[in-house]
């Protein structure tokens, strides 16, 4: 293809991906790099049905002021990813300093909220995605081995769990698991434990919340999967079953390899979406054992009523590369196996 | 006696239709849009505001949502705003006033509003920023034959009453979990603190300044408290918000409950729960610290204000729609919704625990512009310690730094 003509071809798609991808990135980038301005208080006395009160508010005129003067806010440089609730390298330094054995210094560092929401987000992508792949890739195999009749409910029914709303999903999964529902009182009964609650440990909350992870996304890598075994081509496999080989063994050696470029595909697509794992959190009502990433942004923007941009946008930038330091192994597979097709 | 004042009532009643009837709607013609949050007491006012003056507007709209708090800010910031009225609480107004948009009424009173009591009167150095018509605050409710069962014959009024009757209850055997309170992560764990914390005494913040001032001898007696009766909440007690507190109680879960005095007319209602358990429940004061000390509760106010971003006349005709619905005749018509603070309130059971909270000097919710960083810090600062991981200390100074790291971004503290 001509350069001429491959510019024109690609022109939509990058104009699209500049105006919806790149340049909001950057306008996160450059709104974590500013704080608010200096707040100017004044004493005043409020009065109201309970009486009258000595108290403080904001002076708008000389807040104002300031604001015109620098609408983006006070430049902080990098300071917002380096204070207590992002990287808080200040906090680790002292937890480092002041403690003397490696459980210790732990403990503190994760404490801090940054640290605390990665721990969790890391454990939910590392056990989540490997479990999702093996068992999407293990149902697929299994659909497709089902007589044709079968094959059409048996796909449906697979699918369910992803077509149900994440928020809507958990909710109802959270009442099941409260003492009073299906599953929580099943499970206290079968541990003859009448007070074991899933929500009230950190262990449980995280299985919990596991699990849930793995019953969502499956149906994604079951679908995948089961497209890319239509395509294994049908002589290998004999060519393998008049060799000798078992249906273990084809599945291994053949079918498997011949995955490959969808299993990158699907890691990829994975390790994307558990990292930024959020609406399990929120609907199980998980803050106080399990928080994420993305659940610190939420509550950076929403819950203080004051939203706190910078914050959020240096926690954005955060995920970000993050998410980019965790896919950079499958890329750099994928690329290799490109060229390695195109010479 | 009761007859007479029900014949004041009802003369009282006669007078504010007929002054109803003639609702003074101010300019004709203009748009009336009003935000507001989602419950009865709220439909009530602006339904009867739209009722009385619907037809002497050209619009007439109004949404409810339980997002209000999250989207009125932007909703007001463009000139002209989305909405000519948003119907606030304490902390919702100074988030509003925080960035100017609303504008003082005392203009809007002079010509509108002479039946407005002072005490509804929100007013910061003398400028009116909002007309309250509503009260709310946290309390006590018993279940009074379940402590009469454990051998407890008066409704509790201290922390360690409210402690000693639950381990009463446990002791007897008919409850593991006797207590429920909204502890649920986040907000409402914040707001439990505060309440333990303003009984103990406690101060926020250093006088006049937006310095935290948490990690007190206060707050470590108030985190006490909060332990002392979670011991006897349920195990999930963090996930718990006001709809599952209210739902344990209607289902005959729990003796001993701080729940809102807003729950006190669904929950004495008759739906959702049983005879055995509505007729025993007994609203009181909430508990202080010491017999006769400041209840542990902060007192709400819901009040009505006007945009600043919006025209003169829109503003007006806004404020005399308002104004005109808050008479005794709407309250009458919707009298065990919520405490009402206007005339011809006639408080019911449902408003006792609100009405003796409020007498007992319960603290109002801190009406400061920096108030929602410290309850977001408190609310995911504090369940460390409530889980049993971190000592009330430590807990009390991670909220402090977080608090001051998110009051600098915020411009509260400098750099």
């Amino acid at each position: 293809m001509k350069h001429r003509t491959f510019f024109w071809f690609i022109l939509p798609t990058l104009s699209a991906m500049i105006l919806f991808i790149a340049l909001p990135i950057v306008s996160v980038f450059l709104q974590s790099l500013f704080v608010q301005h200096e707040q100017v208080l004044v004493v005043s006395e409020s009065c109201g049905p309970f009486g009258c009160k000595e108290s403080t508010k904001v002076d708008l005129e000389a807040t104002e002021k300031l604001r015109e003067e620098a609408p983006m806010g006070q430049y902080n440089g990098l300071g917002t990813y380096i204070n207590r609730s992002h990287l808080a390298f200040a906090e680790v330094g002292n937890a480092w300093g002041s403690t003397t054995t490696f459980g210790e210094f732990w403990d503190q560092v994760f404490d801090l909220p940054f640290y605390n929401a990665l721990i969790f987000t890391l454990t939910y992508t590392a056990i989540v995605t490997p479990l999702v792949l093996v068992l999407g890739l293990a149902i697929a195999i299994g659909v497709n081995g089902l007589p044709k009749l079968m094959k059409g409910p048996s796909i449906f029914v697979s699918l369910l769990p992803f077509l149900v709303t994440p928020l809507v999903g958990s909710l109802i999964l959270f009442w099941m698991v409260d003492g009073d529902g299906v599953i929580g009182a099943t499970i206290q009964l079968i541990f003859d434990d009448p007070n074991l609650s899933l929500k009230a440990s950190t262990a449980l909350t995280w299985t919990m919340l596991i699990v849930y992870g793995v019953w969502h996304t499956l149906p994604f890598s079951f679908i995948t999967f089961y497209a890319g075994l239509q395509t294994v081509p049908s002589d290998t496999l004999e060519a393998a079953q008049i060799d000798g080989a078992s249906k273990w063994q084809r599945t291994i050696f053949v079918v498997v390899p011949h995955l490959m470029p969808l299993v990158s595909f699907v890691t990829l697509m994975l390790l994307m979406d558990n990292f930024r794992v959020f609406e399990p959190i929120v609907s199980f009502s998980a803050e106080a054992h399990a928080r994420s990433l993305s659940w610190i942004i939420y509550n950076d923007l929403r819950e203080s009523g004051n939203p706190l941009y910078g914050s959020a946008g240096a926690t954005s930038m955060l995920t970000i590369i993050g998410v980019v330091i965790l896919l950079t192994p499958v890329l750099i597979r994928t690329w290799r196996d490109f060229n390695r097709k195109a010479h | 006696m009761l007859l007479k004042k029900l014949i004041t009532a009802g003369a009282l009643t006669s007078l504010m239709s007929s002054a109803a009837f003639a609702a003074d709607c101010g300019p004709s013609g203009q748009s009336i849009r009003i935000l507001a949050s989602d419950f009865p007491a709220i439909h009530a006012v602006a339904g009867t505001a739209e009722e009385n003056c619907a037809a002497a507007a050209a619009e007439f709209s109004r949404n409810h949502t339980t997002e209000a708090r999250q989207i009125m800010n932007a909703a007001l910031t463009p000139n002209p705003a989305e909405y000519t009225s948003v119907i606030v609480a304490n902390s919702t107004l100074t988030q509003l006033m925080n960035d100017g948009l609303v504008r003082p009424l005392n203009d809007l009173i002079e010509k509108y509003g002479q039946n407005i009591p002072d005490n509804l009167k929100i007013s910061i150095d003398g400028n009116v920023m909002a007309i309250a018509f509503m009260a709310n605050s946290q309390h006590l409710f018993s279940r009074t034959d379940i402590l009469s069962q454990a051998g407890i014959d008066s409704v509790p009024g201290t922390y360690d009453e409210v402690v000693a009757a639950a381990k009463a209850i446990r002791e007897a055997g008919i409850m593991e979990y006797p207590i429920v309170m909204n502890m649920k992560t986040g907000w409402n764990v914040g707001e439990s603190f505060n309440l333990a914390f303003l009984a103990h005494g406690g101060e926020f913040f250093k006088p006049g300044s937006a310095e935290p001032s948490v990690n007190s001898a206060a707050g470590v007696a108030a985190l006490e408290t909060l332990k002392s009766l979670v011991e006897y909440a349920h195990p999930d007690h963090l996930t718990q918000a006001s709809n599952e507190t209210q739902g344990l109680w209607e289902a005959g879960e729990a003796a001993l409950g701080i729940m809102w005095g807003s729950r006190g007319s669904p929950i004495l209602d008759d739906e959702g729960s049983t005879e055995e358990v509505t007729s025993n429940t007994v609203l009181s004061a909430a508990p202080s610290v010491e017999p006769g000390g400041v209840p542990g509760a902060t007192l709400w106010w819901d009040g009505f204000t006007i945009s600043t971003n919006v025209s003169d006349s829109e503003a007006e005709a806004t404020f005399a729609a308002l104004a005109s619905a808050l008479t005794a005749e709407m309250v009458a018509a919707n009298n065990d919704d919520a405490v009402w603070l206007l005339d011809g309130f006639k408080p019911g059971p449902a408003a006792a625990g609100v009405s003796a909270t409020a007498q007992g000097g319960a603290a109002p919710y801190p009406m400061l512009p920096q108030i929602g960083l410290m309850h977001n810090a408190l609310g995911s600062e504090l369940t460390d310690f409530l889980k049993g991981d971190e000592s009330a200390e430590k807990a009390l100074a991670d909220v402090e730094a977080a608090y001051t790291t998110a009051a600098k971004e915020a411009g509260f503290l400098s750099n």
